[in-house]
């Protein structure tokens, strides 16, 4: 079926009006580009400057060379119809991978540099302090932002029934997102940052990412508005509120004024408490819209999908949707708890996350539900389980956060190890799990392979990495919960017992528990790597027990688009 | 929505479906789970409950931006400063006594030094153990303060001048002073002569080293180092001259730091404590590290 036909005789990939215009502005982007760079006056700025000229370039020449790429397939095949748009979904799964085990694999040496300060080799491209911002960025927005993209695009298509909107555009999302990964991990090891937690990226990684950010809105909104869908499926709500809120999230917080134009530094237009305020108003909502919000949409296809069973509650979706995103957007001040923020703004953001706790299980409630009457595929399918499990940790993440607002908890683990925990069960457990998911499950639709290279890895992978994971939460609760009752232990005369070193001493053995538990998960994330890898050539491990759930296709569900 | 024709039973539930299909994926038409909607509700009111209590909804008022201040009247400046006022008064006294009494005196009240050892050691983790170490061991260029083997003097009254003023710190006017000379690196001594003297120094607690080489470092160390090291090289504790025949080395005994002690000379740092510390705090510490094994 040809989901969605173009115009008139206009063959497919050539070249349009609008990519000519795309070219030129690529084109003039080169020229600021060799601008910047030739009267740069930082290091860094010059590196990036010549970095973007030639992405920039490369952009322009492969508008070019895809013009004659069409050209040459249709003399072949005579074809001017589209189907789904699964090749920039393709991409965004190869990269979504990669970027993964970087990230794992730079979180694993930061948990080691922790526990063994000397593996900061004494060169300032390894310390922590420019490796923490390349773990988190490279995990959240490198692997998370992949998934994300590449998920929605492939998930709004088959729920619009309608091929992504764009030509270039979706390839401009793609590449342009993943050059800003580049820019801002480059940026960190050469210590270009604004000092903004999960915002580090300065300037002018910032405004190319706002270009990005604009143009994906754009791709998705046009891509609903020209469904042939009655109605807009509730993966999409949430994929949208997570486009649209992580751009007035990124635009309002890195409000910033450069130095120089040719120079990398920016002083941000907040500061004080105002600036903190600001920060983790963005820094709580890149947590509730970009890795729940986002991550919801990425469940709320994949799951009902893979099961083959509708989702539990249609009412309880609505009603979860908005509550949850009318409260998030106030939870922020919890992370400025006992710190100079007005009393008022600190009692608003512990009540509305604890407001917020049933708005977040009306996720996990509908995920789980969703498998009453195929529960035997928990056993049968490790896919499933891995997206159900996702969804359990889920729970107990959204159920932690609000009890660690509340301040009389918080007193207790700010600052400590304990926070530490809780973000890798969201980021480990959730997000992680409900990627790799989404992985296995796209990975032989995109393909068009009849199933994955073998099951029994998969199953490998659940194992080895669930274990990792609560080797990583149960350390980190017992260290930040030890560090915390150190920190306020007092003798008989009101002094201090321990030393701000005691404790940090302290933490020695769980650091080593933690970095082991990252290890698990990295090995984990290698052989789903393995598995993909033999998947899209085409392999299929012989000799693997079939088991009832072990086909990729749902039950009762057309799995492979009809194109 | 019942008049929707789409709509059909699904077979595994028996619930209808919305009559909607994205992709395969349908909808079923559950109500909210009431244990969660009423869970919400709760949270909700525990919310607007706590709002009346506690500091909460900013406003304009006549006087520009306020906020409802919350019937419990709650500050959190005002309960941290009140908390700690608390805890000042109870030991309000006391601190005063030592503040004020001479440090013999108050080490022979056992009251007193049970506080004063107790906000000594919580001051020394805080101020002195990122170079002394936590337990007061020291490390390479930073001495044990648990040895009796005392640079400036192990005296009450020693250690609490070292602690006010410091040493070689350059902003106090009587911080304790004395540089050992880079004999190398000023071209006073050959490196031979650098060899020599070391071999001497090292021969003085018990390192074997050539007859002849020591001989002459002997020499050597008698027409440099005396002055200040002694003529029987058991230091100066006036100006901070080390013993060297005790074997406790503050930068390392093997040979080759001591030629890179006596080429390049050595200088350490610690800062005056008076200008952070009050008066109070600086005498706990004084007789803390007094208490520590090597006071005299």
């Amino acid at each position: 079926m040809a989901v969605s036909s173009t115009r008139g005789s206009h063959i497919p990939g050539t070249m349009t009006t609008a990519s000519y215009l795309v070219t030129g502005a690529l084109v003039l982007g080169v020229l600021v580009s060799l601008i910047v760079a030739a009267k740069a006056v930082d290091t860094p700025m010059a590196i990036h400057a010549w970095l973007f000229a030639f992405a920039l370039t490369f952009g322009a020449l492969a508008i070019g060379h895809r013009h004659f790429d069409a050209l040459e397939t249709f003399k072949k095949t005579g074809e001017t119809k589209l189907g789904y748009n699964d090749n920039v979904v393709k991409a965004g799964v190869i990269a979504t991978i990669f970027w993964g085990l970087a990230g794992f694999l730079v979180g694993c040496y930061i948990a080691f540099q922790l526990a063994f300060p000397w593996l900061n080799l004494d060169l300032p491209f390894t310390t922590f302090g420019r490796l923490r911002p390349l773990h988190t960025s490279a995990v959240i927005f490198a692997f998370g932002g992949n998934a994300l993209i590449a998920t929605s695009f492939y998930a709004v298509q088959r729920t619009c029934r309608t091929r992504l909107a764009g030509d270039i555009a979706p390839w401009f999302v793609f590449w342009g997102y993943n050059l800003f990964i580049v820019v801002a991990a480059t940026g960190y090891l050469m210590g270009v940052t604004q000092s903004k937690e999960y915002a580090e990226p300065e300037w002018y990684a910032d405004i190319w990412l706002t270009i990005v950010w604009v143009v994906y809105l754009l791709v998705f909104l046009a891509t609903l508005a020209r469904r042939k869908e009655p109605h807009i499926y509730v993966a999409n709500w949430f994929y949208l509120a997570f486009i649209v809120t992580i751009a007035m999230l990124h635009i309002v917080n890195n409000l910033a004024i450069p130095e120089s134009f040719f120079g990398s530094k920016s002083y941000s237009l907040f500061s004080g408490v105002q600036d903190a305020l600001i920060q983790w108003w963005y820094g709580h909502n890149a947590v509730g819209f970009f890795l729940t919000a986002g991550f919801l949409g990425m469940m709320y296809y994949f799951i009902p999908k893979r099961a083959g069973r509708p989702v539990y509650s249609y009412r309880l979706s609505i009603i979860h949707f908005w509550s949850l995103i009318f409260l998030y957007i106030w939870a922020g001040p919890h992370h400025l708890h006992f710190t100079a923020l007005p009393d008022w703004a600190q009692t608003l953001g512990m009540t509305f996350s604890i407001m917020l706790w049933m708005p977040s299980w009306g996720g996990m409630i509908n995920g789980l539900m969703t498998l009453s009457g195929a529960w035997d595929k928990l056993r049968t399918d490790p896919v499933i389980r891995m997206l159900v499990v996702s969804v359990a940790f889920y729970g107990m993440s959204t159920f932690e956060g609000p009890v660690m607002s509340v301040k009389a908890v918080n007193s207790l683990s700010h600052y400590t190890d304990w926070t530490i925990g809780h973000v890798h069960s969201g980021a480990l457990g959730w997000v992680g799990f409900v990627s790799f998911g989404a992985i296995y499950c796209l990975v032989p639709w995109l393909w068009k392979r009849e199933r994955l290279y073998s099951m029994a890895l998969v199953s490998w992978h659940f194992w080895i990495a669930s274990i990792g994971i609560v080797l990583y939460i149960t350390s980190m609760w017992v260290s930040g919960i030890l560090q915390g009752l150190m920190w306020r232990a007092y003798d008989a005369s009101g002094f201090l017992e321990y030393s701000f070193v005691e404790t940090v001493a302290a933490m020695h053995p769980f650091y080593i528990i933690r970095g082991l538990g990252g290890v698990l998960f990295l090995i984990g994330a290698l052989i789903m790597t393995y598995n993909c890898w033999m998947t899209i050539k085409g392999r299929i491990r012989k000799n693997e027990p079939v088991l009832a759930g072990q086909s990729d296709l749902p039950v009762g569900a057309a799995a492979l688009p009809a194109e | 929505m019942s008049d929707n024709p789409h709509k059909h039973k699904d077979d595994v539930s028996g619930v209808e479906t919305t009559g909607h299909e994205w992709d395969g994926i349908k909808e079923l038409n559950n109500p909210l789970p009431k244990w969660w909607l009423y869970t919400f509700y709760a949270c909700c009111a525990w919310a607007f409950v706590y709002w009346i209590f506690m500091p909460a909804w900013p406003h304009l008022s006549t006087e520009g931006w306020t906020y409802t201040k919350g019937v419990l009247g709650y500050e959190q400046r005002q309960s941290v400063a009140d908390e700690l006022a608390a805890v000042q008064a109870g030991r309000a006294d006391q601190l005063a006594e030592i503040t004020t009494k001479p440090l013999v005196e108050i080490a022979e009240n056992p009251a007193l030094m049970e506080l004063a050892l107790a906000g000594g050691k919580a001051a020394f983790g805080d101020n002195c153990a990122p170079c002394h170490g936590s337990g007061a061991q020291g490390s390479k260029g930073f001495p044990n303060l648990n040895d009796d083997d005392w640079l400036w003097g192990g005296t009450l009254d020693d250690i609490h001048t070292t602690l006010q003023h410091g040493i070689r710190w350059e902003a106090d006017d009587e911080t304790r002073f004395n540089i050992m000379s880079a004999f190398g690196k000023d071209e006073i001594l050959t490196p031979a002569e650098i060899s020599d003297v070391a071999d001497y120094v090292l021969s003085l607690s018990g390192t074997q080293a050539e007859a002849e080489a020591i001989a002459r470092g002997q020499e050597v160390f008698a027409n440099n180092c005396v002055a200040c090291h002694g003529e029987d090289a058991k230091g100066n504790q006036e100006l901070g001259a080390p013993n060297l025949t005790d074997a406790i080395w503050l930068y390392g005994g093997d040979k080759a730091t001591i030629v890179q002690t006596v080429s390049n000379g050595r200088g350490g740092v610690m800062p005056a404590w008076s200008s952070r510390l009050d008066e109070g705090t600086i005498k706990q510490l004084t007789l803390y590290v007094h208490s520590l094994g090597g006071g005299q």
